[in-house]
């Protein structure tokens, strides 16, 4: 019994890191139908934010260290959210409605970007040191969860509740909703759609700032991190439905517990065939993902 | 017909070319171009999913390795005395697998390379495609395929040999692959087989098979809605590009002597499509060329700037995805009709159907 909980912990905290860096991709790809292969590198980016942080706090302020990771998060995702805006401004402005263009664009721009950590940090990894009130973990019932662990779940709960508040509760975010529902009609009633595209390819970085950030609690980081965590987080995309932010919610950590329980029954390659082999399976059934609708639209 | 003759000079330029460099290369350089040769078989390809059909596939890769890999299966073989390769040994198996004996035939060597991949390219298509999945959609999915893929191959250590992949290969057919005899009989080899891919290539576009391609890139519910499945047609295409990237990887295999896991990832995939796109993706001759110009590139760079390489790769994607969506081929094209000067503006909107093809 303790073993299923703490698989089950264990995948809630995988899907949540996903689902994480998915929220982002879904907010760009759902409204602006551009898909972001520089995506893992706004992880990257938050990750080494993290990092310089850490190295200030420890040569400037050594007795503040504890707090040091609390500053990381919003600076995280300020950093990432800046570049993606500038990344918007520059590149990405000129792809919109040619998705396959938008990928390999911002393919070239991930290279850009790994190779520009790689000159600045160095190719080997870093690693973050955790404050010290993230070590140890909280007993329960005879099983041990990580406070990191748990952090970072609240920290995922937290993003996500925020996001959702300004989905629906700001009017810069009701804006974006319904750009995401229906661009034209958005931009008839007076919605500059350019200015809202802007925004969330800023936010959806943010996210994945924000994502990187946590992931450095969980190990050692270095200029290909982001690589990891990106084709997972485009299935989660697809699997969720495009522009269906709680399918995506629903999939990433359906993702996350699915494939920590197959590993943990096979092995780490078997469970990555099986879980392909299930999105494909799950495919057939429903084409457009957990939340897709059937619409009579063609495209 | 002009027009075709041109065509045909264009053809006759490049392979005369190719027919003669060996002459004035030395003997690293010949190799390097052998090398490319392979990747402009994959370009090919390519550029028919994806130019003609608009099918943007991220995990060529894939069959590109599985066709290496079957190659490779064989050379190996045949380069173990004792009948079990070195790894296995190491590993401590001593029978040979069950699906390692298949390949000390070659002939089922060679033709499991190409037609495993387009088998797989076909199943992997019929469960997408049936679907109306399509898109960036596949993209992501095919390059889930990699992913995929790759951990299977590193994990399967004892019968792949792992992330340092299959080499040391001594004889094919008995004669020594490195004996520059073998080495200039494998050179033309390759590029017959280009001129062969790419003969079938440009044929199967002048066909009403190839007006169709163009019409699911085009429009595809319109052509739904003339009674046409689309389905088919783009498993078809899927597979025959998958099978052009699978014998790329037999030559390849028997050229370069090496084929790891790590050649079939994410990023080679990706640089396939680059190859492509930057030759013209709308051309066949532009592909092949786009690969042999860009690998040659990379190879001048990456020995002079090693760390410039990545840079000027991820430069390259962003210059020709938003100032040369139609590649050298449709640059070509636009100075000669700049030169001509009748630049009408009905064909540079068609440069797509227009261009050297």
């Amino acid at each position: 019994m303790s073993v299923i909980l703490m698989q089950l912990f264990n995948g809630i905290s995988l899907g949540s890191i996903l689902l994480l860096v998915a929220l982002g991709l879904a907010i760009t790809f759902g409204q602006m139908n551009i898909i972001n292969m520089a995506h893992g590198e706004f992880i990257m980016i938050g990750a080494y934010t993290t990092y310089v942080l850490q190295q200030v706090f420890q040569q400037q302020f050594p007795d503040a260290f504890g707090t040091y990771f609390l500053l990381a998060i919003p600076v995280a995702f300020l950093v990432a959210a800046f570049i993606g805006l500038l990344m918007e401004k520059t590149i990405v402005k000129f792809l919109y409605e040619r998705p396959s263009d938008s990928l390999l664009a911002t393919w070239g721009v991930s290279l850009i970007l790994q190779q520009t950590a790689r000159s600045i940090f160095g190719a080997p990894n870093v690693a973050v040191a955790a404050p010290e009130w993230l070590n140890g973990g909280l007993s329960l019932a005879g099983m041990t969860f990580p406070y990191k662990r748990l952090f970072i779940l609240g920290l995922v709960l937290l993003s996500v509740l925020f996001l959702f508040i300004y989905l629906y509760r700001t009017n810069s975010g009701r804006r974006m909703k319904a750009v995401t529902m229906n661009r034209e009609m958005a931009s008839c009633l007076g919605v500059s759609t350019r200015k809202v595209d802007s925004t969330a390819f800023a936010i959806g970085s943010g996210l994945a700032g924000i994502a990187g950030c946590s992931l450095t609690l969980l190990g050692s980081i270095g200029p290909t991190l982001g690589t990891a965590y990106i084709v997972d987080a485009f299935m989660i995309v697809v699997l969720g439905g495009v522009g269906k932010l709680k399918g995506t919610i629903l999939a990433g950590v359906m993702l996350g517990i699915f494939s920590t329980f197959v590993e943990f029954s096979t092995s780490a390659t078997i469970a990555k065939m099986i879980v392909f082999a299930v999105i494909i399976l799950f495919l057939q059934w429903k084409p457009t993902g957990f939340a897709g609708v059937r619409v009579r639209a063609l495209d | 017909m002009i027009k075709k003759y041109r065509q045909g000079a264009y053809y006759g330029i490049f392979f005369l070319f190719l027919s003669v460099a060996p002459f004035f290369l030395t003997d690293f350089r010949a190799g390097l171009l052998a090398k490319f040769l392979c990747y402009g078989i994959i370009a090919v390809g390519i550029s028919l999913l994806w130019g003609y059909t608009g099918i943007l596939s991220l995990g060529h890769g894939v069959f590109f390795g599985l066709g290496a890999y079957c190659m490779a299966m064989y050379l190996k073989l045949e380069a173990s005395p004792s009948g079990i390769p070195d790894f296995m040994e190491w590993n401590g198996i001593t029978e040979l697998p069950f699906i390692w004996t298949m390949f000390k035939n070659p002939v089922f060597a060679i033709a499991a390379a190409v037609l495993v991949p387009s088998l797989i390219a076909a199943f992997i298509g019929y469960v997408t495609f049936k679907n109306r999945i399509k898109g960036v959609f596949f993209s992501i999915i095919s390059q889930a395929v990699v992913v995929v893929t790759v951990t299977l191959f590193i994990g399967a250590q004892q019968i792949t040999g792992g992330t340092s992949g299959l080499t040391n290969f001594f004889t094919v057919f008995q004669v020594p692959l490195t004996d520059s005899g073998t080495k200039t009989i494998l050179y033309y080899v390759t590029v017959f087989t280009l001129f062969l891919i790419m003969a079938l290539s440009f044929g199967l576009t002048k066909t009403r098979f190839g007006k169709i391609l163009i019409a699911i890139r085009d429009g595809e519910n319109r052509l739904r809605f003339l009674g046409y499945n689309p389905t088919g047609y783009k498993v078809f295409i899927y597979a025959l590009s998958a099978a052009f990237a699978g014998l790329a990887g037999v030559l390849f295999v028997l050229q370069v002597g090496i084929i790891s896991p790590e050649m079939m990832g994410i990023i080679p995939s990706v640089e396939m499509v680059l190859w492509a796109a930057i030759g013209g993706r709308f051309s066949i001759l532009g592909a092949a060329a786009g690969a042999i110009l860009t690998n040659s590139a990379k190879s001048y760079l990456s020995e002079s700037y090693p760390e410039f390489w990545t840079i000027f790769l991820g430069a390259l994607f962003l210059v020709v995805v938003l100032y040369l969506p139609n590649g050298l081929a449709g640059l070509v094209e636009k100075v000669k009709l700049r030169f001509a000067k009748k630049e009408k503006k009905e064909e540079v909107k068609h440069a797509g159907d227009s261009l050297v093809s």
